[in-house]
């Protein structure tokens, strides 16, 4: 992709001008700051490796400082507004997945710390927060949605250590989001009258909330701000290699002065605490996010037992590219389907559907686009896709990729180089793939787009709509009664229109069919936590 | 020598655009306590002002309506936080201006605080709840969307200085519309601190607008404006209703009445004062291949 | 010298005169390369083709309105999430020295004499008295009557002499009113014209008068290096900046160019996006490697860094040359000079330590 620089200027300008990027050059290195190189910065910049003179323009690092953030060795579980050693759990390493260096040993919940979180979480909402005046409630949650945006960059640092996404995500997308969802369902807390739900809606009783690794602090507040609007309390279990945004969120909490058991925050493994926590009797409500497989488990096992339940699962959602679509602004939208976190993404565009008559022109430019994407250390401000979040998932992406490989796609990464710690894996495009691949089928939940073919709207609805899941999809095209007419058509929670990846906490997310059912956010994300 | 520090007194000016000027007229009146005691000179405001008020409200209202909802929500939460830090100074304003006890003035403060931060939440919800898509019978979408009115000329209410201004002014910002609010005659003084808050607040200027003086003299300038969309007449006097709504037909104005006695501003709102400065636009698009 | 170094597409004889490379070109960084046949673009361009848009209005409308429309929203995001990169160190100093070297100092004000105009070309040959390692500016830019003062004042220094021309700002008076002003700033020496469009005759849809201008002004330039200006603040939408930055191209420009810099908005980071994916997908398209010039409003060093991103991140390194990228400023150039003192040194410069023009 590189190529040497031409020297457009003749022999004497061009000498002077060598003699000049020398000078410039001794002057550049006396500029250098002492701070530290990234330790993946040689290895993780894509653009302009190995030049031997700087007559290109080379990002230097631009590391985002950890010094906001005050690690403890150790985290205990948060409950009954204190933060507790575990009466029967035991403990475990949380690492940054960029380096495998460990971060912080956290408490592993025991079921007698469930049982505990799910008491006091139940006194707490007959007692105090169910009871309260919605005004109150508001009030309190308007105080966490300001302390998270004063806390911003410590939350937005310690989020790509924990998760290993980049900082300007984390930063630009996670944290904002994050507040803004406690800042809207705080405003919602004393009009639930007017929601749309009948007069004097109740609350459930007390949430159990279990989720995922991939927007650990953007699924705590999508789950908890609700719920506490509405009038529940809530015991909030985050996934066990992401657990360090929503301990400093419980910190947040406290500050805040939230009545204690509120919100509870148990740590560990979701085989033993987040089995027992939406499996306890004491659980009115389970709010679960994550893979459809586990999600099944989890309806499985509260089937008859009256416990209201939402899911938000899996997805394998087509972004559908048109003829007559604005090119550019489709190729970005391709990019940030597949590419925003890493791919690790629910409604992630992960199958692209283009049109025949086009299809070529979009991968060109699309792999030329990819040219650009910079793959390195989380914390540094111009990386754009950090690294996968755990050994497992990224075993899971390599077995996917080579399976779709094997069964006759063609694959492309953009020239990269990968850390060796940590765990990383390339940006990668499949051409030539069909509907019956198992990389068309399957979610594989990492940086790596499918791309298929379609002839005719009907024929793209048709493929898109071939799978089980249906979170959503992404449309491309100027023609709007188009758009409006596949919006209609497709199976989809979700439908990006000349966009993807758009999130508002007044904007409603969840799925049909296999990808679960619920939705978070706008009027409508009250809904399941009130009894109605 | 007396042991009392002699107070930098305060002149009470008018806020237009952000700045707080003299009324063009040069003019003041005397404004007195429950008790008779003299509280201060506040500006008179002529019809000059009430028209530069109007001006500056119709200049911020694009920008102010094109913020996103979050935005406006975002500000006017920030001013309800400025507020709640300068409880005591309210209270003050409102106990000698209403004669009333500093416990009472308190709790009028608080709730005005209270009432502010309510309004605040539904600027990013009021879309969906007056807002809908309507299921018409073809292959249409159509959907209803709330806009704001444009510019609304307030009579505060006369006797509730603070909860009473917090309860008409609050609605008309959150939805997008910009404000030319006259103070409550007899009890201006939280007004004017009010817009003092506001002045160093984030809110662009122009958005609120407030004049003192003569409710007789300004009211019927502001109902006969052609340049404001609407009108809330919650502190104007009985005698001048009719005389107000007739003016304001030049333009069809859109007005609110006042209850049947100055309403009783403790009790809990609807969303009526935010629907009464809401227009409804409707939008079919076809839905085809 | 920077005409031979790109390849430019003839007039009129029908036929490309350089399609493919000759030695002193070469393709975008990061293009998969180009072809003489186009892969899946969204017209062919062939030098008959091009022919044929010159010569037919109507083939030149349908060419123009089905390039590929932009997304306002989409574009705009993306420009702005460039506009996030963190520039610092030693690409800032990289960065900031190669704006300088890309800027075009310009004058263009009704009260110019040939003294502001010997004090501007002084500033430009030697931006910082204190500082001999600071590159001198590209070129100067002027109204057409003090073309001649201007270039006594750079002899020897290698910065151009940029003039504009054709009855600038407005372009509102008659081609051969234009084509005089063009040819007074070329006999008086002038190494590069920046043109105006007929932008009332773009709005209402007469393509092919905009053409034949460009086309007649490219001719009357000789050797001049030719920057055609779109004025993208008149133009209004995105699409509107394509399509006008593809019939420039078509004209025969070397440059495109966004502003006046006399109607606001001016130069944006989103309008340079868009003007530099045309001049891309042109390059692939005919080989012809035109520069982009982004031009009023840009007075801070973070933008104009951001705009180098832009430049970076769209066509590649070969445009990061004042031969294909400029900068239409005056005040940018001390910006410029603050932050690089400030790289170098580790403190903010005062607001007297750098000379006015």
């Amino acid at each position: 992709m590189t190529k040497s620089y031409p020297d457009h200027k003749s022999e004497g300008a061009a000498g002077a001008e060598l003699a000049r990027r020398d000078d410039a050059t001794e002057a550049r290195k006396r500029a250098d700051a002492p701070g530290q190189p990234s330790p993946v910065e040689e290895s993780g910049q894509l653009v302009a490796a190995d030049r031997p003179d700087q007559v290109a323009f080379e990002y230097a690092p631009a590391p985002e400082s950890r010094s906001v953030v005050h690690l403890q060795p150790s985290y205990g579980l948060f409950i009954d507004g204190a933060f507790v050693e575990p009466v029967d759990g035991n403990a475990y390493k949380t690492e940054n997945p960029a380096t495998e260096e460990v971060l912080a040993e956290i408490a592993a919940a025991g079921l007698e710390d469930v049982d505990r979180a799910v008491e006091v979480a139940g006194r707490a909402q007959k007692e105090v927060w169910g009871p309260m005046p919605g005004a109150e409630r508001a009030k309190y949650l308007f105080r966490v949605a300001r302390i998270m945006q004063e806390r911003s960059r410590e939350l937005a640092v310690l989020e790509s250590l924990d998760n290993g996404k980049p900082i300007r995500e984390s930063r630009d997308v996670d944290v904002p989001l994050a507040a803004a969802h406690f800042f809207y369902y705080a405003g919602w807390a004393d009009k639930l009258d007017y929601a749309g739900f009948g007069p004097h809606p109740a609350p459930i009783g007390v949430a159990g909330q279990v989720i995922p690794w991939n927007f650990p602090l953007m699924m705590a507040a999508w789950k908890l701000a609700p719920a506490l609007a509405a009038g529940n309390t809530c015991v909030l279990k985050p996934a066990s290699t992401t657990p360090l945004s929503a301990l400093l969120l419980a910190e947040i909490i406290q500050q805040a002065d939230l009545p204690p058991g509120v919100v509870n925050v148990i740590t560990g493994a979701g085989s033993l605490a987040g089995a027992a926590l939406v499996a306890h009797p004491g659980i009115d409500k389970v709010a679960f996010t994550g893979s459809t497989e586990v999600g099944k488990d989890l309806q499985r096992a509260l089937a008859g037992t009256g416990k209201h339940l939402t899911l938000e699962l899996g997805g394998k959602a087509a972004n559908i590219v048109f003829e007559d679509a604005p090119l550019d602004q489709a190729i970005e939208g391709i990019v940030n389907g597949i590419f925003f976190n890493q791919g690790e993404v629910c409604c992630a565009g992960s199958r692209l559907l283009v049109q025949e008559s086009i299809a070529d022109t979009v991968v060109e430019r699309l792999k030329r686009r990819l040219a650009t994407l910079r793959v390195g250390d989380p914390l540094d401000k111009n990386t754009d896709l950090g690294a996968i979040n755990n050994a497992a998932q990224l075993e899971k992406i390599r077995e996917l990729s080579d399976a779709g490989e094997a069964e006759g796609a063609i694959r492309w990464s953009p020239s990269c180089t990968l850390p060796s710690k940590g765990y990383w894996f390339a940006p990668t495009v499949f051409t030539n793939v069909s509907q019956v691949h198992r990389i068309a089928q399957e979610e594989i939940f990492g940086p790596v787009l499918s791309v298929l073919t379609f002839r005719t709207p009907e024929e793209a609805v048709a493929k898109a709509n071939n799978t089980v899941y249906g979170l959503s999809a992404g449309v491309w095209t100027e023609k709007g009664s188009r758009i409006l007419w596949m919006a209609g058509q497709l199976r989809a929670g979700v439908v990006w229109a000349n966009s993807f990846n758009r999130f508002d906490p007044t904007s409603p997310f969840g799925g049909y069919r296999e990808s679960g059912f619920g939705r978070e956010g706008g009027r409508q994300g009250l809904g399941a936590y009130l009894d109605v | 020598m007396s042991d009392e520090r002699l107070a930098v007194r305060k002149t009470y000016k008018l806020y237009i655009g952000g700045a707080f000027p003299r009324s063009e007229s040069g003019r003041s009146y005397v404004v007195v306590g429950s008790d008779g005691a003299f509280l201060a000179n506040a500006a008179q405001g002529s019809r000059k002002d009430v028209r530069d008020a109007v001006v500056a409200a119709r200049k911020a209202q694009p920008r102010w309506a094109g913020a996103t909802a979050y935005n406006r929500g975002q500000v006017l939460y920030r001013v309800a936080e400025m507020l709640d830090s300068r409880r005591s100074q309210f209270a003050e304003a409102v106990a000698s201006s209403e004669g009333t006890s500093q416990e009472e003035a308190a709790a009028s403060v608080d709730a005005a605080v209270d009432r502010w931060v309510w309004y605040a939440g539904w600027s990013d919800k009021v879309a969906q709840v007056a807002g809908s898509s309507n299921p018409v019978a073809g292959p249409f979408f159509n959907f209803s969307v709330p806009e704001p009115t444009g510019v609304v000329g307030v009579v505060a209410p006369q006797a509730s200085s603070l909860l009473g201004l917090v309860s008409v002014l609050a609605p008309v910002l959150l939805t997008g519309n910009t404000a030319v609010v006259i103070a409550s005659e007899t009890r201006p003084l939280p007004a004017v601190t009010l817009a003092e808050v506001l002045a160093t607040s984030d809110l662009p200027g122009g958005v609120v607008n407030l004049i003192t003086g003569r409710v007789a003299e300004l009211a019927p300038v502001l109902a006969a404006h052609r340049d404001v969309d609407a009108l809330d007449l919650a502190g104007a006097p009985a005698s001048l209703l009719v005389e107000l709504e007739r003016a304001a037909v030049t333009n069809v104005k859109r007005v609110l009445r006042p209850g049947a006695a100055e309403s009783d501003w403790t009790e809990a709102p609807t969303p009526r004062r935010m629907l009464a400065f809401l227009e409804t636009k409707t939008v079919w698009h076809p839905i085809g291949l | 010298m920077e005409s031979e170094a790109r390849t430019t597409v003839q007039s009129a004889s029908g036929a490309l005169a350089h399609l493919g490379f000759d030695q002193s070109s070469r393709p975008p960084a990061g293009a998969p390369g180009l072809r003489s046949s186009v892969v899946g673009a969204p017209s062919a361009v062939t030098g008959e083709m091009l022919a044929d848009l010159r010569r037919s209005e109507s083939d030149l409308r349908r060419f123009l309105h089905g390039l590929p429309g932009v997304d306002q929203v989409g574009a705009e995001a993306r420009a702005a999430s460039l506009g996030t990169r963190s520039i610092k160190t030693s690409a800032k100093l990289w960065a900031l020295e190669m704006a300088v070297s890309m800027v075009d100092l310009t004058t263009l004000e009704g009260a110019d004499t040939p003294g502001k105009v010997l004090s501007l070309c002084a500033k430009a040959r030697r931006p910082d008295p204190g500082d001999a390692s600071v590159p001198p500016v590209a070129a100067v830019c002027i109204y057409p009557d003090l073309v001649t003062v201007a270039k006594r004042a750079l002899v020897g220094s290698g910065v151009k002499v940029a003039s504009v021309a054709t009855a600038f700002p407005s372009g509102r008076a008659s081609l051969a009113v234009k084509l005089a002003d063009v040819r007074d700033a070329v006999v008086a020496g002038a190494d590069e014209v920046d043109m105006v469009i007929d932008r009332g005759a773009f709005l209402s849809g007469r393509y092919g008068l905009v053409l034949e201008e460009v086309q007649a002004v490219k001719e009357a330039c000789g050797q001049a290096h030719l920057k055609v200006i779109l004025e993208t603040g008149e133009l209004a939408t995105y699409d509107n900046v394509r399509r006008a930055g593809y019939l420039a191209m078509v004209g025969g420009a070397d440059f495109i160019k966004t502003s006046t810099g006399k109607v606001s908005p001016a130069a944006t980071l989103p309008v340079a996006l868009v003007m530099l994916e045309a001049v891309r997908d042109f390059a692939e398209l005919t080989g012809a490697l035109v520069g982009v010039k982004v031009a009023g409003g840009i007075r801070s060093a973070k933008d104009a860094i951001r705009y180098l991103v832009i430049v970076n991140e769209t066509v590649g390194e070969a445009w990061l040359d004042p031969s294909l990228f400029r900068f239409g400023a005056s005040s940018l150039l001390n910006d410029l000079l603050r932050q690089r003192s400030k790289q170098l040194s580790g403190v903010y410069a005062g607001s007297e330590d750098f000379s006015i023009e």
